[in-house]
């Protein structure tokens, strides 16, 4: 069925939405025997340069439960100017403004191409957005004129009326006044010492002319941040900043031998969430996080300062002696829920060749939407590209950025088959869950259906998993469409606020008669990536061991062989920060993104042809090719033996090799087309055969020559892998033992 | 007064007696001789002249009633004013007879005695006081003729009463001291009949009735005397005996005839004399007349205020006095008989020096002349024509002249001889001066009237009020007169290298050569002569203390103590008790061990200190070496002596700064910035060529804090705050500690924006705690030691720890719980303190506040730091501007050590227990002090806990390891070794009473934290009770229990005693806040010796005329004393003040205000205006040294007379009543007279 492929491509262009069936299945008996649960991942920002937003609000079913807004699936009569929510059946009047309503006469929302539609909420001032650098100042040198400079730079890329911030922290924490004229102000905390958010706000004068402030999002952000000395409007003190950032010194406490420097990234980060807190909640903002080393300092520390006892790794934490790992994740977790409570989204920027507590941080950029780039330097291309790109615009010249968004998810009425996003495996609680919950993630937070999510941009995709709620004996009259409303409203960075709606609908089919057709619709790549998120979310939340076994159960039918190997899943050669990491990353990027991180892509170059995807197995190693492996984290050029022993002879140089040098700047450029668009700017690694660097292709590829069989099973080609790791050939052959066995 | 005085008394009288006749002195004499017979030896000399007078007056008074006693109390007078001593010493002119005489008095010794008892005459005069006969003696000061019966009633009363009434009236008011003459006129008039009965002279009553009768006085003239009316010349006479017993200088002379008179009386008394010697005999059997009179206070008195003050040392006398009542009682029947009788010939003396008091003097030849004169010197101010006559009967006190003998002894001991007898003369003039303005007028006046009248009436009445206008102030013992007896007597340097030698007054200034024992600049001992036994000094009560001021500045002609370096191993110490290498220390066996002197501990000589001997046993090294052969020097301290065993860090100083409102408002903020930016220049340094090493910081701060990183690489200072203030820490490290120079544009452009950033402020809370704590933790992170400036303006109400509330409450004063309100409101400080000490860091705290701000609890940080705090209540820029300045460039620039530690070690036998100043202590020896600083001194006390030898005397080492501001560790060593003695009489000849008074201060304001006011004046009044009371059972010779009799070194001790008493921390006027009290209380905490004088008893000048190379010789502090055509300059330490008489000549008025009416002078002005006339010019030379000599600035007060600032500046008339209800000076001496009086019976 060409059309599904179609159809599913069609789906995800207009809608950003990708199901793992696109036939229902119509009991919750039969959902589950499909294995993989009705699940879909939703983008709900994508761009869709196509999608001009409509300057009005949208018609809301009058339900008070419902809420629904009104979209093409609903039922108009356009004589008596009303409408039926396709989700409650509550029948509506259409709003004073619809009297000119008819057949030709539609709004943008009734049309069946505006399934996916963007509003423009007038209502209330626009307020700013808000950028608060929290910045470690415990680096070398180096790192911090690097990073300083960095920030510079990002001024001058902030919209003029953004509200700044900045907090710099090393052993103690550092509010720095920015209106001051002359003498460079800053209010000083000490690290270890965490301070409740009212406090700190006392602590900072900010008793707040609150009334304003108090109703849900300040009536009059001028005002707010007239009276709030600490985020003033870039353009009013892009001078004082730069000067200020200028100035910063290294942490000027000093640090004895043997022990880390003292770094109090809890309580700056506290002061910074408690700050925006006081000022400006339910506004968007970034809270940006630029630290060079693992917290060492009062609440939230990771570590302690003695440099001989080392940073916990994987092994340390199942051997449960990672002493400050539950203390500080609860505390972070603390912070990360104020953070989101109030709509403000955290990033974590990492560069250091050590960790920097990820494991424990990472909750706070989670729960909030924000970044997480890890790197070894601040004076990395890697990082200060990756930064730039942060504040990267579209082709409206609007930053990829939105804040401040809340996702809800409508689905039809008990009377249909019952649909509704939740935690797999978990029973449904109330109907109506609570109006508003926290957070977010895409999966594994459930429970309700709706979801906050303070920072997101055109890639964050979500994962959402439902289920199939009617009993197998009251089965959904066949032929029905089931519904499913997304309403996302978030603030854009052009600080108005917007509404995006996007309806979707999809058939019910009986598994039993319409096993053939459910079966056609099943769309292999977003099982594959649901279903790996899922992994992913257990995998963090449970012990490794299990996660892998419960995989293999679920998954034993599936083609898991990489992510089993994956770092997602895999904790063996990562740290706990890598995990963190690379895991925080598979969630929120699209699918395709996903697969690549699923399964790595290798490119071969060669004379022989045009640049061609192999396999990724070590048989596709060969002397005479250029490999080019796109992790997504790390982008790997590989030279082989001979390639690079031409090279090294400087072929490239001479004019009759001109070839050569095409070919060794193929995979340069296409390196580059890559680097250029992807966010985290992946680690470019260019190797050659012998390299230490090669291990990171070696590392990935299928061992299917491996030391145990290298002459048993090998010809001439590929080169050895020395690991043992099963081969895709083993894992195969396994499955296909388990898969026999099982059937009898 | 004391011992000495005694002693001398003693011979002298001997002689005397001898002349008198009375075999019964005779052996009183002896015996005293004998007891004091070492001083003799050197005093004598000096004793002939002067001390005998004085006290011989005193009892001659009683005894000899007649013109001896006058002349008696005169020349004693004279003596006292010399101070016994010194002028015994310079003698020189009247000397000469006098040393005749005296050397008879050696002899006469016994006649001393006698005349001691004599003297209790004088002490009649004061019983009038204590009997509220005194007032008769008031009003006979003033007109001699109904003195003579009031008088009587006076002596009568004093003596009477308390012992008789009299007698006590003389112990009370030391103006009774004037009075007392009357009641030795009483005495002498009454002594006939006690005399008779000796006892009942004892039993003042007898004599009373004498007295009464000559005073006129109503009841006893009735009874007795009064028929004697001689009483009234008795009466004369007894003025000026109770004056020489009280000293009243001036009205002495007066009543000094007035004795005379009575002595005339007291001829009778004379006859009585024998009685009354009698009754003195139970002292010593000698005449008791004799006898007492002379050993009496009057030798006490007049050693103590020689000549002149002679009148000053009378009031020792006056103690006599208490002995009058005894002896009295036996003059008073004799009197008359008496004076022509045994002192006929005295009397002569007396006569003639009453007339010519001074030729007396100059004739001396009969020695009592020379007490004559003194007593004529009394009698001068008494004028007393009148007194003449009496004068010659006082004369009589001549046989006193065997008195004088013994006062010269006192002298001997001073130079008073010489001091004395010039003395004598000037003292005459002064008391002219006085005498005729305020004894004449306003006493007669004033005093004779209410006094008088009432007095009689009602014996029971406070003394007080009764006997003060009775006492002739001029008669008691005055400090004027001992300090310039002092100075006069003090013309070489002084050499420290005698053991038990008694250094020259505070205010005279001298030059040291330090020969082995600490410079008086260093260390200033109580008593130079310490009891052997605990025992003794129990019966004494006299205090043993020290008063250490480590690191004193020294005068630019002396060397400040040399540094020794030991090398690596560090300083040479005894194994056992640690002392340091010093004088003291002997070394035997060939050099090869020495043992130490404090506890015998033999120990080895380390191989590079080895030395030979030489054959006196000495190291040949021994004058290379200041550590062998000097008082004072200093040791570089090794790495053994810092904290963790690391050489320390150069200190740093923080100024936190108030920017409340409040500040901001009264130009406080923009002052100091403005100021600190040339400060900076003068942070301390060792080496003025070099660049201080002190590392500076600052804070401001209000409810919140501010500190600021000016590090030399900023464009800008930057500002970091601190609003955290529960839990204070600093924010930054490098940056905030800066050199000076490094960073001299980053913390100038700070200084010039501090004001400006919070010229708009409205924040009026503040925090005080986190500031300390703040500037606490910056030190600590920088590991140094190091000073805090914090200048701050309100009471910290702002939620921190530490925050205080207002619990002023003015119905607390005066109850029990008053002592809460100078004891920290909460325990945090103290706290704090500990850890500042801990790290040494030192606290100088300025304060600015407009209302209650509890100097209390503030203040505990500084005193326990070593640190000072400054008040400037109401705070104005424009008038107090410069004295904030003075005292704060003063402050940072001062010499000053840190993170101190400091031990007193002594030789067995005594033990240092107690510590005063501002410190603190976490064991009972080592006394901390996180900072030390030039200004600040500690106190200690010792006790026995074993028996000192004499031979060896007692040693005292007192040890400072401290930091200097350059950064290097230091020892500074003081060595000091006292004598010790198993005669009470040595302890008294040799006490400091200016040394005395600073513990007693310092003692009693510690008591205030601990005891209700009342009893801590009680317990003052008490101990002093007991030491004259000690001195007169044990020291002097017997005499009439109404005689007060004072030892010369101590007779200033009452009127000091009184100003501690009346002193703001423990009797608050109303007006004065509890801050006032509590700031006065820690400034008195660690003061010198110096500083503790001059704040109880101010100096006043006449500036009237001045001459350029000397000042004018001040006045005592009463309002009687000023003109009003005068201007005067007072100082107290702390303040300054100009007075102007509301006729003060308009030339006078032009040269010094540049205006012609006293209307036009501006009282606000806080400098004199700068006129080009010689007068202008050197006033305000005088008013600037002044200022350069104490370590706070004192701002100019101008006061008009009659102005509403008079009210302040009477304030500091400490002689006088004080409004707030603390005695005046002869009421007082009258008091205690009567508590002596109740000690000894």
């Amino acid at each position: 069925m060409s059309t599904y492929q179609e159809f599913i491509q069609q789906n995800e262009d207009r809608d950003g939405v990708r199901f793992s069936w696109n036939l229902w299945p119509s009991s919750r008996l039969e959902a589950t025997r499909l294995v993989v649960p009705v699940s879909c991942l939703f983008t709900p920002l994508k761009e869709r340069p196509n999608l001009p937003p409509v300057q009005y609000e949208p018609v809301l079913c009058s339900r008070a439960t419902c809420k629904a807004v009104l979209n093409p699936l609903c039922q108009v009569d356009f004589r008596a100017k009303i409408w039926a929510c396709n989700f409650c059946f509550q029948r509506n009047p259409f709003p004073p403004s619809y009297a000119g309503i008819s057949e030709v006469n539609q709004p943008a929302e009734l049309m069946p191409q505006f399934s996916t539609i963007e509003y423009i909420v007038q209502r209330g001032p626009p307020t700013p957005l808000i950028f608060m650098y929290v910045v470690d100042t415990c680096l070398e040198e180096e790192d911090l004129q690097a990073l300083k400079e960095s920030l510079q730079m990002s001024l001058s890329l902030l919209p003029p009326n953004a509200l700044v911030g900045l907090i710099t922290f090393g052993r103690m924490v550092q509010l720095h006044e920015l209106s001051s004229e002359g003498i460079a102000k800053s209010y000083v905390f000490r690290g270890n010492k965490d301070l409740s958010s009212k406090h700190v706000q006392e602590l900072l004068g900010l008793t707040k002319p609150a009334a304003a402030a108090q109703q849900g999002r300040p009536a009059a952000p001028q005002e707010a941040a007239a009276f709030c000395k600490f985020l003033q409007p870039v353009h009013r003190v892009d001078m004082n900043l730069t000067d200020l950032l200028g100035e910063l010194q290294r942490d000027p406490w000093p640090v004895p031998q043997g022990k880390r420097p003292l770094r109090s990234t809890g309580v700056a980060l506290s002061v910074a969430v408690s700050l925006l807190e006081g000022t400006f909640p339910n506004t968007g903002a970034r809270l940006m996080l630029f630290v060079g080393g693992p917290p060492t300092h009062g609440p939230g520390m990771v570590v302690g300062d003695e440099l001989k006892t080392p940073i916990r790794s994987w092994h340390d934490i199942q051997k449960d002696n990672a002493r400050h790992l539950k203390k500080a994740t609860k505390f972070y977790e603390g912070l990360a829920n104020r953070s989101a409570g109030n709509g403000h989204c955290i990033d974590i920027y990492a560069c250091a060749l050590d960790q920097t507590g990820l494991l424990e941080m990472k909750c706070l950029s989670n729960l909030t939407g924000g970044h997480i780039v890890m790197g070894d330097s601040f004076n990395t291309s890697l990082f200060k590209q990756t930064f730039q790109r942060v504040f990267s615009k579209d082709y409206n010249n609007d930053f990829r950025m939105a804040f401040g968004g809340v996702l809800e998810v409508k689905v039809q009425e008990p009377l249909s088959p019952w649909i509704r996003p939740g935690k797999p495996k978990c029973n449904p609680r109330s109907v109506h869950s609570p109006q508003c919950v926290l957070c977010w993630q895409e999966m594994g937070v459930g429970g309700t259906n709706q979801w906050k999510l303070c920072g997101l941009g055109p890639s964050t995709t979500l994962g959402m998993y439902f289920e199939v709620v009617n009993q197998h004996n009251a089965p959904v009259p066949q032929g029905g469409r089931g519904a499913i409303q997304f309403v996302t409203q978030y603030q854009h960075s052009n600080t108005h606020r917007r509404i995006r709606v996007t309806t979707i609908a999809r058939n019910w089919a009986d598994a039993n008669s319409q096993i053939q057709h459910i079966e056609s619709s099943f769309d292999q790549e977003a099982a594959a990536v649901l279903m790996a998120r899922l992994g992913v979310f257990r995998a963090e939340s449970e012990e490794g061991p299990d996660v892998l076994r419960w995989l293999d159960r679920q998954l034993i039918r599936l083609f898991m062989f990489h992510l089993r190997r994956s770092p997602f899943l895999q904790v063996f050669n990562n740290s706990p920060d890598e995990s963190s990491y690379y895991r925080h990353h598979f969630v929120r990027q699209d699918l395709t993104q996903s697969l690549i991180m699923i399964q790595p892509i290798l490119y071969s170059y060669s004379f022989h042809g045009p640049p061609e995807p192999v396999l990724l197995d070590s048989s596709s190693i060969l002397p005479d090719r250029i490999l080019l492996m796109d992790t997504f984290f790390q982008l790997v050029i590989f030279h082989g033996e001979t390639i690079a022993q031409w090279r090294k002879a400087g072929y490239q140089e001479m004019a009759e090799y001109e070839n050569f040098k095409q070919l060794l700047q193929a995979p340069l450029d296409d390196a580059q087309e890559i680097l250029q668009t992807r966010f985290p700017m992946p680690r470019y690694v260019d190797t050659e055969h012998g390299g230490s660097q090669a291990r990171f292709l070696l590392s990935k590829v299928n061992p299917s020559q491996t030391h145990n069989n290298l002459y048993a099973w090998g010809q001439e080609s590929g080169a050895p892998i020395l690991t043992d790791d099963v081969s895709l050939q083993v894992f195969m052959d396994h499955l296909k033992k388990l898969a026999v066995s099982s059937s009898t | 007064m004391n011992v000495n005085q005694h002693t001398p008394m003693a011979s002298p009288y001997g002689q005397p007696q001898p002349g008198y006749g009375q075999p019964n002195y005779a052996p009183l004499d002896g015996g005293y001789p004998a007891s004091y017979a070492p001083y003799n030896g050197p005093a004598s000399a000096y004793q002939p002249g002067v001390p005998p007078q004085g006290y011989s007056f005193t009892s001659f008074p009683s005894k000899a009633v007649a013109a001896n006693p006058a002349s008696d109390l005169s020349s004693s007078l004279d003596l006292g004013s010399a101070r016994g001593p010194p002028t015994s010493a310079p003698p020189p002119v009247s000397a000469p007879q006098q040393y005749n005489q005296y050397s008879h008095s050696p002899a006469d010794m016994q006649n001393g005695p006698p005349p001691m008892t004599q003297a209790p005459p004088r002490p009649a005069g004061s019983q009038p006081y204590g009997l509220g006969g005194g007032q008769p003696s008031y009003p006979q000061h003033y007109a001699p003729p109904p003195t003579m019966q009031q008088v009587t009633n006076q002596m009568g009363g004093m003596q009477l009463t308390s012992g008789p009434p009299t007698p006590a009236g003389l112990g009370y008011a030391p103006p009774h001291s004037s009075q007392p003459p009357i009641s030795t006129s009483y005495q002498s008039a009454p002594q006939p009949s006690f005399t008779q009965a000796p006892p009942p002279a004892s039993s003042a009553p007898t004599q009373p009735p004498p007295p009464n009768a000559p005073a006129a006085s109503q009841q006893y003239y009735r009874g007795p005397p009064p028929p004697p009316q001689p009483p009234f010349n008795s009466a004369l006479p007894p003025t000026s005996q109770q004056q020489f017993l009280s000293s009243a200088p001036p009205p002495p002379s007066q009543q000094t005839f007035p004795p005379s008179f009575s002595s005339s009386i007291p001829p009778p008394s004379c006859a009585p004399a024998p009685p009354v010697s009698q009754s003195q005999q139970p002292f010593s059997t000698p005449q008791p007349h004799f006898s007492s009179a002379p050993p009496p206070v009057s030798q006490p008195g007049f050693p103590s205020g020689p000549p002149p003050p002679a009148q000053g040392s009378f009031p020792p006398q006056p103690t006599p006095s208490s002995s009058q009542p005894g002896s009295v009682p036996p003059p008073g029947p004799p009197p008359t008989s008496v004076t022509s009788g045994q002192y006929p010939t005295p009397i002569q003396h007396q006569q003639q020096p009453p007339d010519s008091q001074p030729s007396p003097y100059h004739s001396g030849p009969p020695p009592p002349r020379f007490q004559m004169p003194p007593t004529v010197n009394h009698l001068p101010p008494g004028p007393q024509s009148p007194p003449g006559p009496q004068g010659p009967l006082q004369q009589p006190p001549s046989p006193q002249t065997g008195y004088p003998p013994q006062q010269n002894g006192a002298f001997g001991q001073t130079r008073s001889p010489q001091a004395g007898y010039p003395g004598p003369y000037p003292v005459q003039p002064n008391y002219g001066a006085p005498a005729p303005a305020p004894a004449p007028a306003a006493p007669a006046q004033k005093r004779l009237d209410p006094d008088a009248i009432p007095s009689p009436q009602a014996p029971d009445m406070p003394a007080v009020q009764k006997s003060r206008h009775r006492i002739d102030p001029d008669a008691i013992p005055s400090p004027i007169q001992v300090i310039e007896d002092d100075k006069a007597k003090t013309n070489e340097p002084f050499v420290t290298g005698v053991r038990g030698q008694a250094p020259p007054l505070v205010t005279t200034s001298f030059h040291v050569r330090d020969q082995g024992n600490a410079s008086p600049r260093f260390v200033r001992c109580t008593a130079y002569n310490m009891p052997c036994t605990a025992d003794m000094a129990k019966q004494s009560q006299v205090p043993l203390a020290a008063v250490i001021k480590p690191l004193a500045t020294l005068p630019p002609d002396e060397n400040p103590p040399y540094m020794v370096d030991h090398g690596e191993g560090g300083p040479i110490r005894c194994n056992r008790c640690k002392a340091y290498m010093c004088p003291y220390m002997q070394f035997i066996e060939g050099g090869r061990r020495f043992q130490c002197s404090f506890c015998n501990c033999v120990t080895d000589v380390p191989p590079h200190y080895f030395q030979h001997l030489d054959h006196t046993g000495k190291r040949v090294d021994c004058y290379d070496r200041p550590e062998l052969s000097l008082g004072s020097y200093e040791f570089l301290a090794t790495v053994d002596y810092c904290k963790n065993n690391k050489l320390p860090q150069p200190p740093a100083f923080i100024f936190l700064i108030d920017v409340s409102y409040n500040a901001v408002k009264s130009g406080m903020v923009s002052i100091v910035c403005h100021e600190l930016k040339s400060l900076l220049d003068h942070l301390p340094r060792e080496n003025p060529e070099v660049d201080s090493v002190v590392r500076v910081g600052f804070v401001t701060y209000n409810k919140v804090l501010h500190f600021y990183n000016v590090k030399a690489s900023l464009a800008q200072p930057q500002m970091l705050v601190v609003s955290d203030v529960s839990d204070m820490f600093v924010p930054l490290l490098d940056g905030f500690l800066v050199n000076v120079n490094e960073s001299r544009q980053v913390i100038e452009s700070l200084l010039d924006q501090i004001p400006e950033m919070f010229a708009d402020t409205r924040e009026t809370e503040t925090v005080f705690g986190p500031v300390i704590q703040a500037g606490l933790e910056a030190l600590k992170a920088a590991d140094c030691a190091g000073k805090l400036f914090v200048f701050h303006t309100s009471l910290p109400i702002a939620e921190a720890p530490g925050k205080l509330k207002n619990r002023e409450d003015k119905k607390l004063i005066g109850t029990d719980k008053e002592k809460s309100l100078f004891q920290p409101q909460v325990g945090f400080y103290n706290n704090l303190a500990k850890e500042c000490v801990a790290q040494g860091c030192c606290v100088d705290l300025f304060l600015f506040p407009n209302q209650y701000v509890d100097v209390a609890t503030l203040g505990v940080v500084p005193v326990s730091t070593g640190g000072s705090v400054y008040k400037y209540t109401y705070f104005q820029a424009q008038t107090d501007q410069e004295r904030f300045l003075n005292d704060l460039r003063r402050d940072l620039q001062k010499h000053v050590g840190f993170d101190a530690v400091m031990r007193v070690r002594t030789s067995t036998g005594i033990r240092a227990t107690d510590f005063f100043g501002s410190f603190y202590m976490s064991n009972t020896t080592d006394v901390e002090l996180a900072g030390l600083d030039c200004d600040k001194a500690i106190t200690v006390e010792f006790k026995h806990d074993d028996k000192l030898s004499e031979e060896t005397g007692a040693l005292m080492q007192c040890a400072v390891l401290y930091t200097s501001c350059s950064g290097q560790r230091r020892l500074r060593i003081h060595n000091m070794a006292v004598n010790c003695c198993s005669q009470l009489a040595d302890l008294y000849r040799n006490c400091e009473t200016d040394t005395i008074i600073n513990y007693f201060s310092k003692y009693a304001f510690r008591g205030v934290l601990s005891n209700p006011t009342k009893a801590v004046r009680d317990t003052l009044v008490n101990q002093c009770a007991q030491i004259l009371a000690c001195y007169r059972k044990n020291c002097a010779s017997p005499s009439s229990a109404g005689q007060l009799i004072l030892p010369e070194c101590m007779k200033l001790l009452p009127v000091y005693l009184n100003c501690v008493l009346k002193s703001d921390v423990l009797l608050p006027g109303a007006d004065v806040s509890l801050d006032d009290r509590a700031y006065l209380k820690q400034l008195i905490s660690c003061m010198d010796v110096a500083d503790t004088h001059v704040f109880f008893y101010p100096r006043l000048l006449p500036v009237m005329k001045l001459e350029s190379g000397s000042l004018p010789v001040a006045v005592r502090n009463s309002e009687e004393r000023l003109s009003k055509g005068g201007v005067y300059l007072m100082e107290t330490g702390l303040h300054l003040f100009l007075w102007v008489g509301a006729s003060v000549q308009q030339e006078l008025l032009l040269n010094l205000f540049g205006t012609p009416s006293f209307s036009q002078i501006d009282s606000s002005m806080i400098n004199l205006p700068v006129l080009d006339n010689p007068f202008s010019q050197r006033l305000r030379e005088i008013i600037d040294s002044f200022r350069a000599q104490r370590s706070r600035y004192m701002k100019l007060v101008v006061v008009k007379q009659e102005d509403r600032t008079e009210l302040i500046f009477r304030h500091f008339l400490v002689e006088d009543k004080s409004a707030s209800g603390g005695a005046s000076y002869v009421d007082f001496l009258c008091h205690m007279h009567k508590e002596i009086r109740q000690l000894l019976s």
